[in-house]
């Protein structure tokens, strides 16, 4: 197998699709929380806190939709409790998106042992199975390649284009952007930046925790204590590679994965024989890192971002 | 502009015996005023003497502990900041309320449609904002990003939102203080023409020359309590700005000094632009001593890089910096202060001071290593004792030097900087807008101590965008813009309008 043949495996776009999917819903929370104008840094633990949710929602019997939705209320909740604190309260968005995914991951873990105490493995679910779409997924290799994943992937790019309307086309996605740039402008207008930026950050986190959902519920099929592994982290890179424009955040979701589902293949080439496969896993952070340099440099950065906002101040 | 038919004019907007106290202050005391379709009245004050608090409550952001609004013969809600948008008064703030990153058509529109609607009407917006573009001559491209206008851009925005909201009543926030003198006269056009159309103006201003051009009546605010009313033509610049410090006013009277030998100078001085604001173009500037050198031009046009430069944060990339004549080799903010250049920043809040610090800190900020430490260790008591001599000699209005500075009024704060200026006796003096936003008396005391520090023999340059402050105070003058300076002009030799030429960047020499 050798590079070329990575390219034009229809099985390598399918995993980039799939890679990409956790990554898609949880960046499009982060843009929303960052163009309101709060960096939400409890992304991590939100995911976390998703993926157990949702599972254990379908474990205990709710369809697989159910579980989605629980992970969704959960990361609204959990999103509720950010926003009093970094909006009302004006606190530190560091210090509260730092202990927001401490609380979340802790939490999670607590809740797992006092529902699962005696297990020694976690539980199988029956997760989301590719929905082929009928005639587009007959294409050759398209197909397969693009059209043949699980219902929660396609609702991903359904989100991005969802996100997107609402930013750029609705009254609603004006405030919003507005809120994360001017403030004052928000306010003058006798609206409520506080109300819109709590509003941006639960939304948001519901995203997130959908992301991490997806972990559990469509790419594997059970709950572990790692599995979310600093993708929350990722978003947030994500994010300002994507300029804060959800077309270019979805890009970058799709390039890191790209990165990603290439180093496991290239583990399997002759050269992964040589090189340790440490090197590979290193890969698509490294590729990020670059990609993040070349094309951050001329992003405008919403100019409120992580400033509270007390109309009382001039 | 003559005196409307009060018969004729309904009342639109009545503010009956408003009192608004914060905790032992009294902001507001027993203040009532009408305001009448189609007309004018300026609101004139010193800072601190409530204006801001009355259009607050206005705007639902404060309320009012006694007294009532009425728009339009109805009482107005109070505490909402909605209800006076959405009964037709528009604000233009002094700081701009818009979004850089959001075009202009969006910044027209945000808040006037429910967030709840499904989608923004993008076409008809534009079509609307156009319309009212060419019949207000408030030209502005809809699709322009706010981030990249003009200040003069800027505000015409921020009329036109109040416009496409159809407001009858228009509240201006000291509108000129940011405009050109040729910007400042199509500003009052506008005006004029809504005004003709049944419009009705709040002018809140210091400058006295505009009330008087622009306003049918003037209301005068004094610690919170309405002082005095007068219609425009029974009255006169002297009487309001009596009435607006509560005793005659004596500007400092500039005599002609006689200048001396160029203390600092520079010569064929470029330096690049930074972002969007403009470098130095080749520039050449003599400050002498015993003169003050004004440099007039709309903000962001050069001065930051030439004062930059002249407090040692840049080096020229081309071109020579003479010290008496000397050229320089090295140019450093340590060098600066070595040959007596001091400096009034042009942000006292920013970068003049440091607003949790108390004021013995922030007195001895330039000179805490060289005069008040000792092996190492601080000299509080030496330090204390200067920053009460500061206290006393430039008379801040404080509790001690114990007080944080931050609960100083921009006036005391300014005397602070200034005695930490003065008090070193520097032979160059840099002062960057010195007395931005404040009130009368304190302005008058900047400027008697700039005009003493002329006597004694220092070279002051004088950065501001008042125009009527360089012409009082300079004995040459300067033009900047884009980076380039106009000839220099002697006192007299200039009318305004001719300096606004200059400012809006005619007549330079571009192959400079």
């Amino acid at each position: 197998m050798d590079l070329f043949d990575i390219f034009v495996s229809a099985s390598f776009w399918a995993a980039v699709l799939r890679i990409a999917s956790p990554l898609i819903f949880a960046t499009m929370g982060e843009l929303i929380c960052e163009r309101a104008g709060v960096l939400n840094l409890g992304i991590e633990g939100i995911m976390v806190a998703g993926a157990f949710a949702g599972w254990i929602a379908v474990w205990a019997g709710l369809p697989l939709w159910g579980g989605v939705a629980v992970a969704m209320l959960t990361g609204m909740g959990l999103g509720l409790v950010h926003s009093v604190l970094s909006v009302p309260f004006g606190l530190s968005q560091h210090v509260v998106g730092v202990g927001m995914t401490l609380l979340a991951t802790s939490l999670t873990f607590y809740t797992y042992r006092v529902v699962l105490p005696e297990v020694s493995s976690p539980p199988k679910i029956e997760a989301f199975q590719p929905l082929d779409i009928p005639g587009l997924s007959q294409i050759p290799f398209l197909g397969e390649a693009l059209f043949s994943q699980t219902a929660l992937t396609y609702a991903g790019f359904v989100v991005v284009a969802l996100v997107a309307w609402v930013l750029y086309r609705t009254p609603l996605g004006l405030a919003v952007r507005a809120a994360g740039e001017s403030p004052a402008a928000v306010a003058a207008q006798g609206l409520s930046v506080t109300g819109i930026r709590m509003g941006a950050v639960i939304v948001g986190s519901g995203l997130m925790a959908v992301g991490g959902a997806f972990l559990t519920l469509s790419a594997f099929d059970s709950f572990f204590f790692e599995m979310v592994n600093g993708r929350g982290w990722i978003c947030i890179a994500l994010v300002v590679f994507g300029a804060w424009k959800p077309g270019k955040a979805l890009l970058g979701a799709l390039l890191f994965a790209a990165f990603d589902a290439f180093q496991i293949r290239l583990q399997q080439t002759p050269m992964g024989q040589v090189v340790p496969y440490q090197v590979f896993l290193m890969m698509p952070y490294v590729l990020s890192i670059l990609a993040l340099v070349v094309m951050s440099r001329r992003a405008e950065v919403p100019k409120a971002l992580m400033v509270p906002f007390n109309k009382g101040e001039r | 502009m003559t005196t409307q038919d009060q018969g004729a004019g309904q009342v639109v907007l009545r503010l009956s015996h408003i009192t608004k106290r914060f905790g032992p202050v009294t902001a507001n005391e027993d203040v009532s005023f009408d305001l009448h379709r189609g007309e004018v009245i300026a609101l004139l004050g010193e800072n601190g003497a409530g204006k801001t608090t009355l259009m607050n409550i206005l705007f639902g952001q404060y309320t009012a502990d006694e007294g009532e609004v009425e728009l339009f013969g109805a009482p107005l809600p109070p505490g909402n900041p909605r209800a006076a948008l959405d009964r037709g008064v528009g604000m233009v703030h002094q700081h701009f309320t818009l979004a850089d990153n959001l075009r202009v058509w969006e910044n027209v529109v945000l808040g006037v449609d429910a967030l709840s609607a499904p989608a923004l009407n993008a076409r008809a917006a534009k079509a609307k904002l156009r319309e009212l573009s060419a019949r207000f001559h408030l030209h502005v491209d809809p699709d322009a990003k706010v981030g990249r206008l003009t200040v003069g851009e800027r505000q015409r925005v921020e009329i036109l939102k109040a416009l496409y909201r159809d407001a009858r009543i228009l509240i201006l926030d000291e509108p000129t203080a940011v405009l050109t003198p040729q910007e400042t006269d199509a500003l009052f056009a506008t005006l004029r023409e809504a005004i003709g159309l049944g419009m009705s103006v709040v002018f809140i201003s210091h400058k006295l020359h505009e009330v008087m051009a622009i306003a049918d009546r003037v209301l005068v605010l004094r610690h919170g309590k309405l002082v005095a009313e007068r219609a425009v033509g029974d009255t006169n610049r002297e009487e309001l700005a009596a009435l607006m410090v509560g005793a005659e006013v004596s500007a400092p009277e500039p005599s002609e000094g006689a200048a001396g030998a160029a203390l600092l100078s520079l010569r064929a001085v470029r330096l690049a632009g930074e972002g969007t604001t403009p470098g130095l173009k080749g520039i050449d500037l003599d400050l002498r001593a015993g003169q003050i050198t004004g440099l007039a031009g709309v903000s962001g046009n050069g001065q930051a890089a030439l004062s930059d430069l002249i407090s040692g944060l840049r080096a020229p990339d081309e071109g020579v910096l003479e010290i008496a004549g000397e050229a320089l080799r090295t140019w450093s903010p340590r060098a600066a202060v070595g040959h007596g250049i001091a400096r009034i920043p042009e942000d006292r809040h920013k970068t003049g001071t440091i607003a949790d610090f108390d004021l013995t800190e922030n007195a001895i900020l330039e000179r805490y290593k060289s005069e008040f430490s000792r092996g190492g260790w601080m000299d509080w008591r030496g330090a204390r004792a200067f920053a009460e001599g500061l206290i006393k000699g430039y008379d801040v209005r404080c509790h001690g030097p114990e007080q944080r500075i931050r609960l100083l009024s921009g006036g005391n704060m300014q005397k602070l900087i200034l005695g930490r200026v003065l008090e070193g006796a520097p032979k160059v003096i840099l002062a960057n807008q010195p007395v931005r936003g404040l009130d009368i008396g304190a302005v008058n005391y900047v400027h008697s101590q700039l005009l003493e520090a002329r006597a004694r023999g220092a070279a002051v340059l004088l950065i501001s965008e008042d125009l009527d402050e360089i012409m009082r105070l300079s004995d040459v003058i300067h033009v900047i813009s884009e980076g380039r300076l106009s000839p220099a002009f002697a006192r007299g030799t200039m009318r305004p309008e001719e300096l606004g030429q200059w400012m809006a960047g005619k007549g330079y020499d571009d192959a400079a």
